[in-house]
């Protein structure tokens, strides 16, 4: 992974100093919290419900098992104890004291890590596949190219003040894991007719009150050109984006309101002055930067001590796990291993100091030290032997992280709602314990197959419920918790938005709502098909007809 | 009016005129964009130092003969958040070749100072309520930058 130089060094020592000075001016009074509010969101700092939430930028979703050890550090040394992995792939803690966050910052970046862009109105973290470099449907690894992204958008000086904030998503396979046309800028890895690789960028997805699935205004770009061609569409955007109405303010609004012909012919006669300019990316930088993410050093004979598959025949617990937890890999031998943050009796994505440290060790041991984070909340071991899974899994299952349920209902993706969330109307984490609790047999899990259960607890969509198969969203009617449900959305190749299915139904009754929403499927269900499907082929309307009998 | 005029604090005082404001024969002023199109044959027999001043409504590009006319050029931000002019600063510096005096007036606050420089203001007039010994301070709040801009034409990856 990328190691940084002594300019990305100081970069990040730079901020924590100004950071320090800014909060030391809070402190003693000489800044008001109204002129310290920029400052602190510029660092990641939100003001929440109870207390103060720092959210850690995690580039790519691609952690060291140093830097898991740090944040399990930070857990345990300024927080209580846990930290929640988001859906951007970052990691947020709750408890934080205003003081001793530039500590944590100073910790942070004595493992290169930083909170830098991680709120604001500014670009992002940049975000990509989980399984990146591990799979045999990638084109290139999409990393380097999440690295010189993440360069290029740190202080960027033109776009620190852009009408809204603004997500770049990167991937570099065939099958999409980073929910590339949901975010303001997606660029996807292609091959062209010639044979050669570039980007096809789409512009204006996203969440949020207004979902979109951004359309393409570029079918391929020369990999060379991504950070002229990315700098053209911001400017376009800083320049002609909504200032007056934050909800209209982000990109897809844009997009939406000039037309997809005139967002492309702006982007790009904007790009025509500025292609050949010192931005286009030099063949040094894109091999600078792409010795980085080598390939670790996999082992050839691993297919011969492959005995996952016959384990998986022998041992019941250790066969769910194995089908259902773990991914085919591109080398023979190998498997990229979920760990599932979806236990039943913890938030969805909270994983605790020990935990980490835990995985860390394991990371250490049997995936070359690396860790990803997935947006579906879970984290990712990407190169593990198949002859040691079983080893693996027994460690995991004795830390209760080794809950087989990914990818079915209860490895649902959720905000963190009410019991955090300063603009929440709905208790998010509660229902989705409900959820866990009353489905808790495996096996009708299983039956159900994939099912992606998505729930946001307000309209902002941080749990991105527009995009599940089943959608939940937490509102407010006259002071009461009440909860909409929306079906048929997707974030993979299919991407879809859901669609509402009716009134808002009290809190008590949306577990009962999801399961007559899952027997009307498992009673019109076809052979092998997915929730999904059954909604796409029938509509709403059995569904509909379930709920509010 | 003390101003930041590259890395020092200078006094450059210039009254920037509504639209109904009288022009007065003497000192540095700044003139809509709309006002000095309007007023261009007497605003350029002044002998003091008259300015065009553009906001994020303005299209800079489109401004280029104007610009020519007017000693120097003022840009306003209403609410620091409106980062519109950082843009048309770069469009003005890096694409249209401009070199005089580009002044950042209104909302400018010691927390924009860096990335306002580095996308070619010169001169930077910082709000009332502000310490601008602190704002000077601030410029030097970063040592290492990665993007070409106004001030450095080359990326860090081709800088060495
Ligand atoms: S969706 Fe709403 S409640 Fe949930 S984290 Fe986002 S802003 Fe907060």
């Amino acid at each position: 992974m990328y190691q940084y130089t002594e300019d990305d060094k100081r970069i990040v020592r730079e901020r924590v100093h100004q950071f320090r000075d800014q909060v030391a001016r809070r402190i003693n009074g000489r800044l008001a919290e109204e002129h310290f509010r920029p400052l602190r969101l510029m660092n990641g700092l939100y003001l929440q419900r109870y207390a103060y939430m720092l959210r850690v930028a995690i580039p790519y979703g691609l952690l060291s098992s140093t830097q898991l050890r740090k944040l399990a550090y930070i857990a345990r040394r300024y927080d209580r104890g846990y930290g929640h992995f988001t859906t951007r792939q970052n990691i947020q803690y709750n408890w934080p004291r205003l003081r001793e966050v530039p500590d944590v910052l100073s910790d942070l970046a004595d493992v290169e890590m930083h909170s830098i862009q991680t709120s604001g109105n500014c670009i992002r973290n940049i975000s990509s596949d989980h399984f990146a470099g591990a799979t045999a449907d990638e084109i290139e690894d999409p990393r380097p190219w999440c690295e010189i992204l993440r360069q290029w958008s740190t202080f960027h000086p033109e776009f620190a003040y852009l009408p809204r904030k603004f997500k770049i998503a990167v991937s570099g396979a065939t099958t999409d894991r980073a929910a590339v046309p949901l975010h303001d800028i997606g660029l996807k890895l292609v091959r062209n007719d010639a044979g050669e690789v570039g980007f096809q960028v789409f512009v204006g997805g996203g969440m949020g009150r207004t979902p979109l699935i951004a359309p393409v205004i570029r079918e391929f770009l020369p990999k060379e050109d991504v950070l002229t061609y990315c700098e053209a569409i911001l400017r376009v955007y800083n320049l002609y984006g909504n200032r007056k109405n934050k909800f209209k303010a982000r990109i897809k609004i844009l997009v939406k309101s000039l037309g997809v012909e005139e967002m492309t012919r702006r982007v790009e006669g904007e790009w025509e002055k500025i292609r050949g300019t010192g931005l286009k990316l030099t063949q040094e930088e894109i091999d600078r930067v792409s010795g980085h993410f080598t390939p670790p050093a996999w082992d050839d004979s691993a297919a011969t001590r492959d005995n996952a598959v016959q384990l998986a025949a022998e041992n019941e617990a250790f066969g769910r796990w194995y089908r259902r937890n773990t991914h085919a890999h591109k080398v023979d031998g190998y498997r990229i291993v979920t760990i599932s943050l979806k236990a039943a009796d913890t938030p969805p994505g909270d994983a605790t100091d020990e935990q980490m440290d835990l995985i860390a060790d394991l990371a250490d041991e049997f995936s070359f030290g690396r860790i990803r984070v997935t947006h579906e909340q879970n984290l990712v071991l990407a190169h593990v032997e198949g002859g040691r899974l079983f080893a693996l899994w027994q460690q995991l299952d004795a830390a209760k992280l080794a809950t087989p349920n990914v990818g079915t209902l209860t490895d649902m993706i959720c905000c963190p709602g009410l019991d955090f969330c300063d603009l929440a109307n709905a208790g998010s984490i509660g229902v989705a314990q409900a959820i866990t609790e009353h489905f808790d047999d495996i096996d009708y899990l299983y039956d159900l197959g994939e099912l992606k259960l998505k729930m946001s607890g307000c309209i902002n969509a941080c749990g991105h419920h527009h995009a599940g198969h089943i959608g939940i969203l937490g509102i407010n009617k006259a002071g009461e918790e009440y909860y909409q449900i929306m079906l048929g959305g997707s974030a993979a190749d299919d991407a879809s938005l859901g669609k509402w299915l009716g009134p808002a139904i009290e809190k008590s009754a949306v577990t009962g709502a999801i399961e007559k929403l899952l027997d009307t499927y498992v009673a019109e269900r076809d052979e092998g098909e997915r929730f999904l499907d059954t909604y796409r082929r029938i509509g709403p309307k059995p569904f509909k007809a379930a709920v509010y009998a | 009016m003390r101003v930041i005029r590259d890395r020092n604090i200078v006094s450059d005082p210039v009254t920037h005129l509504a639209d109904d404001d009288a022009i007065p024969t003497e000192g540095a002023i700044s003139v809509t964009l709309a006002r000095f199109r309007e007023e261009l044959a007497s605003l350029s027999t002044r002998s003091a130092k008259t300015g065009i001043r553009l906001d994020g409504d303005d299209n800079v590009r489109e401004a280029a003969d104007l610009i020519k006319a007017a000693d120097f050029v003022a840009m306003e931000f209403p609410r620091y958040a409106d980062g519109r002019c950082y843009s048309q600063a770069r469009i003005l510096r890096d694409q249209m070749g401009y070199t005089g005096e580009l002044r950042a007036v209104g909302d400018v606050l010691r927390d924009q100072v860096f990335y306002l420089r580095r996308c070619g203001f010169d001169t930077l007039e910082i709000r009332e309520d502000q310490r601008i010994e602190d704002a000077l301070a601030a410029l030097n709040d970063f040592t290492v930058t990665y993007q070409p801009a106004a001030d450095v034409d080359q990326p860090l990856f081709r800088r060495s």
